[in-house]
């Protein structure tokens, strides 16, 4: 971690896709043991930023740092291998999979076991497996999706879908969490749930970034907020800060681009 | 554990199918029974790549017949470079075909969907011709005079009358390993990922799983199980031609494999086994490849989800 207690450190960064200048100069940081929150309307760039720091493409300036390191340019399996995982807005589960088997995937880079090993059966991959098992079964009773852990993760309402990709997510013990609009789609009892949900993963020590849309939310418990506009950054603070901010008030009531 | 169950079953009907042929002195199926062995190699080794990875090969002919011409090479004209250990001739065929498999899935495994199904179509095509045009392959007459292979223990790769129930079991047993280190596979860390890259490639990498790299590995693999069923049926017929290479080979393995349920190595070994034993026997007389054509079409359409589904309502494996 950085001398100043940074996980992630984003300077300058610049994307377009054609001639849309999506991203235009963005940086922020994002303390360690923190909920950040990115907030702005749509078409700000919020999930292209997103995008950027999970690897989904690289950018076309700028740095990325994680823990001190460089992570700009690297595609998402090496990303997710340096401590960060992530959901998606639109729930990606794995179908013909169980809701077990799903969060199993999540444990891949805690678990090494390659082709010839994976061939040559149990014996000698036994041990790890049982282990993988384990401890996915561990992050699905902790998450209480512990009864549901044979259903096919599909058959699941679409609330408890996207909190089997949080588990899914948090089986490789990241240190950064990224969470795509994770109340997209919820009810406000559904989505309060959630809120508890993040806040319980913030206190088991994981840091989060979590795109939304829910004004709700974000300001209830992210403890810093940066607002995009534009694919510019507007302002970034606590959320008491930003909601007093005029620049942020005039793009969200709307005084020209609304 | 019920997953070593298609395995079990595999050895039972391989004996079973055996003591009858025999106790009915109708020993001569067992020569079609032994090359369906080798073809089915090939049926289960795509059923990993279309099945797990979602990936469809439609130039796996192209890598039975890399495996049965370098094989036959090697033990005719080519002697002289393996003739101290003329067996060298089957991980030699494996090879070629893998090298091969590496060579053109790093830049085809890029593709998706239609895009790579045609682009290994137009692999199988370009081995097809590049046998048709070569001498030292034969060109149309492909080669014959393919010597027998001794392996170990006694056990020799051969199409001689007084070896065939041995070579039966030495084929199905190629064939049951082959299963056992798929259900093996399927089951570790590497099958998951493999699912999960059918399921959502986004997804997999997300969660850490490089998926170019299970893709080629898999692709290789299936490759090599081509390869040993090209070189083993080239030793056991005594020759090869220029038909394995053909298009049509590609498809009808694609149909075995899709008629199995692509996601069931057991049933794509059982499926393959049964049409591929009927073809050889010439049920399907002149229109042989037209069954397959029409099986393939007829999945698509009323049972994408593989022959098993038609039957009642159970959990599957």
């Amino acid at each position: 971690m950085s001398s100043d207690g940074c996980l992630l450190e984003v300077r300058a960064l610049h994307h377009w896709f054609g001639g849309l200048h999506v991203i235009d100069d963005v940086g922020f940081s994002c303390p360690a043991g923190a909920i950040k929150g990115i907030i702005g309307p749509n078409g700000a760039g919020k999930t292209t930023l997103f995008n950027l720091v999970a690897g989904s493409f690289a950018p076309r300036s700028g740095s990325i740092r994680f823990d001190g390191r460089e992570l700009a340019g690297l595609p998402p399996h090496r990303v997710a291998a340096r401590g960060i995982s992530r959901t998606f807005q639109a729930t990606r589960l794995f179908p013909r999979m169980s809701v077990l088997e799903n969060v199993m995937v999540g444990m891949h880079p805690r678990s090494r076991h390659g082709f010839l090993a994976g061939l040559a059966g149990p014996l000698a991959t036994g041990r790890e497996e049982a282990r993988v098992r384990d401890a996915s079964r561990g992050v699905l009773e902790l998450l209480g999706l512990g009864p549901l852990a044979g259903r096919n993760a599909l058959d699941l309402p679409f609330g408890r879908q996207r909190v089997v990709e949080i588990a899914r997510a948090l089986a490789s013990l990241p240190r950064l969490l990224l969470l795509d609009e994770p109340a997209c789609g919820l009810n406000p009892r559904e989505t309060e749930e959630m809120a508890e949900l993040i806040r319980g993963i913030r206190d088991r020590g994981t840091t989060v970034l979590v795109v939304e849309h829910d004004m709700s939310l974000v300001m209830g418990i992210c403890d810093e907020v940066l607002v995009l506009g534009s694919g510019r950054r507007i302002a970034e603070g606590t959320p008491r800060e930003v909601q007093a901010d005029p620049e942020v008030i005039s793009i969200y009531l709307g005084d020209d681009d609304a | 554990m019920t997953r070593y169950l298609p395995v079990l079953a595999l050895a039972a009907a391989v004996v079973v199918v055996q003591l009858a042929v025999s106790a009915f002195k109708a020993e001569y199926l067992l020569t079609q029974l032994t090359m369906a062995a080798y073809y089915t190699l090939v049926t289960l080794g795509l059923c990993l790549l279309m099945g797990y990875a979602g990936q469809v090969s439609l130039g796996h002919a192209g890598f039975f017949a890399i495996g049965g011409y370098t094989a036959s090479v090697l033990s005719t004209a080519g002697a002289a470079v393996i003739g101290f250990a003329p067996w060298l001739s089957l991980p030699a065929g494996v090879a070629a075909a893998a090298t091969v498999a590496v060579v053109i899935g790093v830049p085809v495994l890029r593709l998706r969907g239609h895009y790579l199904a045609m682009a290994t179509l137009a692999f199988g095509f370009i081995v097809s011709r590049v046998i048709l045009g070569t001498a030292l392959l034969g060109q149309a007459d492909g080669i014959s005079d393919v010597p027998a292979v001794k392996l170990f223990a006694g056990l020799v790769v051969s199409g001689r009358r007084p070896l065939r129930v041995q070579n039966y079991y030495l084929a199905w047993a190629a064939v049951a390993l082959g299963l056992l280190l798929a259900v093996n596979l399927l089951g570790s860390r590497v099958g998951r990922a493999l699912r999960a890259i059918h399921g959502n490639e986004e997804a997999a990498a997300a969660m850490g799983v490089d998926v170019g790299r299970c893709k080629l590995a898999v692709f290789v693999l299936s490759a090599i199980y081509a390869g040993l069923g090209g070189a083993c049926l080239a030793h056991f017929n005594g020759g090869i031609g220029p038909g394995e290479a053909g298009v049509m080979k590609s498809v009808r393995y694609v149909a075995l494999v899709a008629a199995g349920g692509m996601g069931s190595p057991g049933t794509a070994v059982a499926v393959s086994a049964v049409l591929t034993f009927l073809s050889l026997r010439g049920v399907f007389g002149l229109y042989d490849d037209a069954v397959f054509g029409a099986l393939l079409v007829a999945i698509m359409l009323f049972a994408p989800e593989g022959v098993t589904h038609l039957l009642p309502a159970r959990r599957r494996p």
